[in-house]
């Protein structure tokens, strides 16, 4: 599902060099768990925007479900992400202007989809997240669990191929935490392939496949891959939740 | 994508009014104010006579004796000798020409009226005059070429002076009793106004049209007087007609750029001939502008209203440059939904489309703003004693040009902005947030 191949990326100002990856090299197959944890400035946030293709990497070779993304321009790579990979972020991000149904839709207004599509997928994801009552609400009439559930709804409308979650329950209390971990936990038990960067030993513990990143580099990876019953044979296909 | 952009645009306005007021008042006081300017520009710059003016020339010779005017204006006096238009007419070749002056005289309403004698402008040339310059009739003709050679007492009058004398009733074949003498009205004009008054700038340059024409040589004739501009370069006789005395304008029609040129040669070779027999003191001073040549030559549009509209589209360019700075503060500010957008698959053309909709938007509301205050602007402007005050109406191109404009100047209002945005890292949003 993702392969990253050496990759490095440096941050240049006129005075200062910084290495946030050093030839990091990690493969996740389709289905996987993976957790990323390091300490804070290891890199393992830019390797999630990198894995993201939010941001250009300086060397090194990075396939994403095959393809080679080196070399793409802005189109190509908003399109790529659009279509393969949903996000679920600390801050929770939603549009505060939106409501829930509408952010939720927001991916897929870039898709170009028909109104009625977008709503039949969007509805989908926010009953699997089991917010369906509340569409009209805005982020700010939320608690913070259930505004990560949104983020995840918004995440899986598309039907992404790979789920990247950075510190997911980071902003949460323990109960919330809870709760969103075991609804990261379902998704991926349906069949999604989910990276996690965290800090959190115990929720890392929960993966099925740990990396350790230290001044940029993956110092270690805590076991082999396990994959949930099923999805072993499984090398493609429809593995999350309702995609294009 | 439009309409989604269209409802972020409006929801994103929606979320800062004060902000959005302010842009939109920038921007519409700006494009009130060049509007405004640019319009009465317009109204005065004008093409008078659209299709016609490019034949239409203004011939000039100079009479002046070599002691008047030696530091003065080189260029040849505005205004003919009757000699010379008389010569000029005659020996010219041209499709059609005209010369004229301005009169003006009383009035004698017709017997029966309650009407009291009164004063009007009169325009004494020839028949030429009509056809050459397209004046439209609403009763009658021209003159004939006859009355013109016979000096007939015949006038043509104008609309507004047939609903006085006669009630709008077609009085072709009528009298008019004008500066105590009798004329038969052979033609009643429908309205006609040309901006700016063009073929007689001596007398009021945005003015109305006169109210009576009569054949030149009829005017000679009976001696009606000058009323406008009369330019003496030596001992007048008493005679005007004889005195060294410019107080006429001439125009010809020349269908064609080589007709100009041959009629040039025939000006020069006139003044040439003067000046061999000793009547121009001066080396062949000759000048043939056509129409829009002859008005920018005298300057009809005002200086000030020029620079008035060089200062307005200065404020204008102010006005956008506070829009620029605002649109900015107001896409930054929403720095982290550009990355959550971009995160989420928006491209940065996409981001780019969606924020330049949004400044469209705030130039849709300037436009609209700023066309009522370009109304209101023009509104004061016809309060004013000038001239050209009256003139000073919103026209269809302008209004289409203020809403253009408007648009114009919020999408270059937004295009730094938009792109500024556009280029928002998403990744360092996301980390940062």
């Amino acid at each position: 599902m993702l392969e990253m191949r050496e990759v490095s990326k440096v941050y240049r100002t006129e005075t200062v060099e910084t290495h946030a990856l050093r030839g990091f090299s990690l493969k996740v197959d389709e289905g996987e768990f993976v957790a990323v944890t390091g300490p804070s400035g290891s890199g393992k946030t830019t390797f999630l925007t990198i894995a993201g293709l939010l941001e250009d990497f300086t060397r090194g070779e990075y396939l994403l479900d095959h393809v080679n993304v080196h070399g793409m321009n802005d189109n190509q790579r908003s399109r790529l992400r659009n279509e393969k990979i949903g996000f679920v972020f600390q801050a929770f991000n939603l549009i505060p202007d939106l409501n829930v149904l509408d952010n939720v839709e927001v991916p897929l207004h870039y898709r170009h989809m028909s109104g009625g599509e977008r709503r039949k997928r969007a509805l989908a994801a926010l009953e699997r997240v089991g917010l369906s009552a509340r569409l009209k609400h805005y982020p700010a009439e939320l608690s913070g669990g259930q505004q990560q559930r949104v983020a995840i709804a918004r995440a899986l409308a598309g039907g992404p191929r790979l789920l990247l979650a950075d510190e997911p329950t980071g902003n949460l209390d323990t109960a919330m935490a809870r709760g969103v971990m075991e609804l990261i936990e379902e998704i991926h038990r349906e069949g999604a392939t989910i990276i996690m960067v965290t800090h959190d030993p115990e929720l890392a513990a929960r993966a099925q496949r740990n990396v350790h990143i230290v001044d940029g580099m993956a110092t270690g990876v805590s076991e082999e891959p396990r994959f949930h019953p099923g999805l072993r044979e499984r090398t493609a296909g429809d593995v999350s939740l309702p995609r294009s | 994508m439009g309409a989604y952009y269209l409802r972020l645009a409006l929801r994103a306005l929606r979320n800062s009014p004060v902000l959005t007021a302010l842009m939109v008042l920038a921007l519409a006081v700006g494009i009130g104010a060049s509007m405004t300017m640019l319009t009465v520009l317009h109204v005065l710059s004008g093409d008078p006579l659209p299709g016609r003016s490019a034949h239409l020339y203004y011939p000039q010779v100079d009479p002046r004796p070599l002691a008047r005017g030696s530091n003065g204006n080189p260029e040849p006096p505005g205004l003919l000798t009757y000699i010379d238009a008389e010569n000029l007419l005659h020996q010219g070749k041209a499709t059609r020409a005209a010369v004229m002056y301005q009169g003006g005289d009383v009035v004698q309403p017709p017997a029966g009226s309650a009407l009291h004698p009164f004063v009007v402008n009169s325009r004494l040339t020839g028949r030429d005059f009509f056809s050459m310059f397209e004046v439209p009739f609403h009763y009658g003709a021209p003159w004939s070429a006859a009355d013109d050679a016979g000096a007939a007492h015949v006038a043509v009058i104008s609309r507004s002076l047939d609903r006085k004398l006669f009630g709008g009733a077609d009085s072709v074949g009528r009298m008019l009793g004008f500066g105590g003498h009798s004329f038969r009205i052979v033609g009643v004009l429908a309205h006609w106004r040309p901006v700016p008054r063009f073929y007689d700038l001596n007398a009021s340059r945005f003015g109305q049209i006169e109210d009576v024409f009569i054949p030149f040589n009829t005017a000679r004739a009976l001696n009606l007087g000058v009323n406008g501009t009369t330019n003496c370069y030596g001992q007048t006789t008493g005679n005007l007609d004889t005195s060294p005395c410019g107080y006429i304008q001439m125009w010809v029609q020349l269908d064609s750029r080589r007709a100009a040129a041959a009629y040039r040669r025939f000006l020069a070779d006139y003044s040439a001939q003067q000046h061999a027999a000793g009547r121009f003191q001066r080396q062949p001073n000759v000048r043939l502008d056509d129409l829009m040549q002859w008005l920018a030559y005298n300057h009809v549009v005002p200086e000030d209203v020029r620079m008035q509209a060089w200062l307005a589209l200065g404020f204008l360019l102010v006005c956008v440059v506070n829009t620029v700075g605002l649109l900015l503060a107001k896409f930054l500010r929403r720095s982290g939904e550009i990355g959550v957008r971009r995160a989420l698959g928006a491209s940065r053309r996409a981001i780019f489309a969606q924020l330049l909709i949004e400044a469209g938007m705030i130039g849709a509301a300037g436009a609209l703003l700023g066309l009522l205050l370009t109304w209101l602007g023009l509104w004061a402007v016809r309060q004013q004693p000038s001239d050209y005050a009256s003139l000073a109406h919103l026209q269809p191109a302008m209004l289409v040009a203020t809403l253009a404009l408007a648009l114009l100047a919020s999408l270059v209002a937004g295009l730094l902005p938009a792109w500024r945005a556009c280029l928002i890292a998403p990744a360092l949003q996301l980390k940062s947030s």
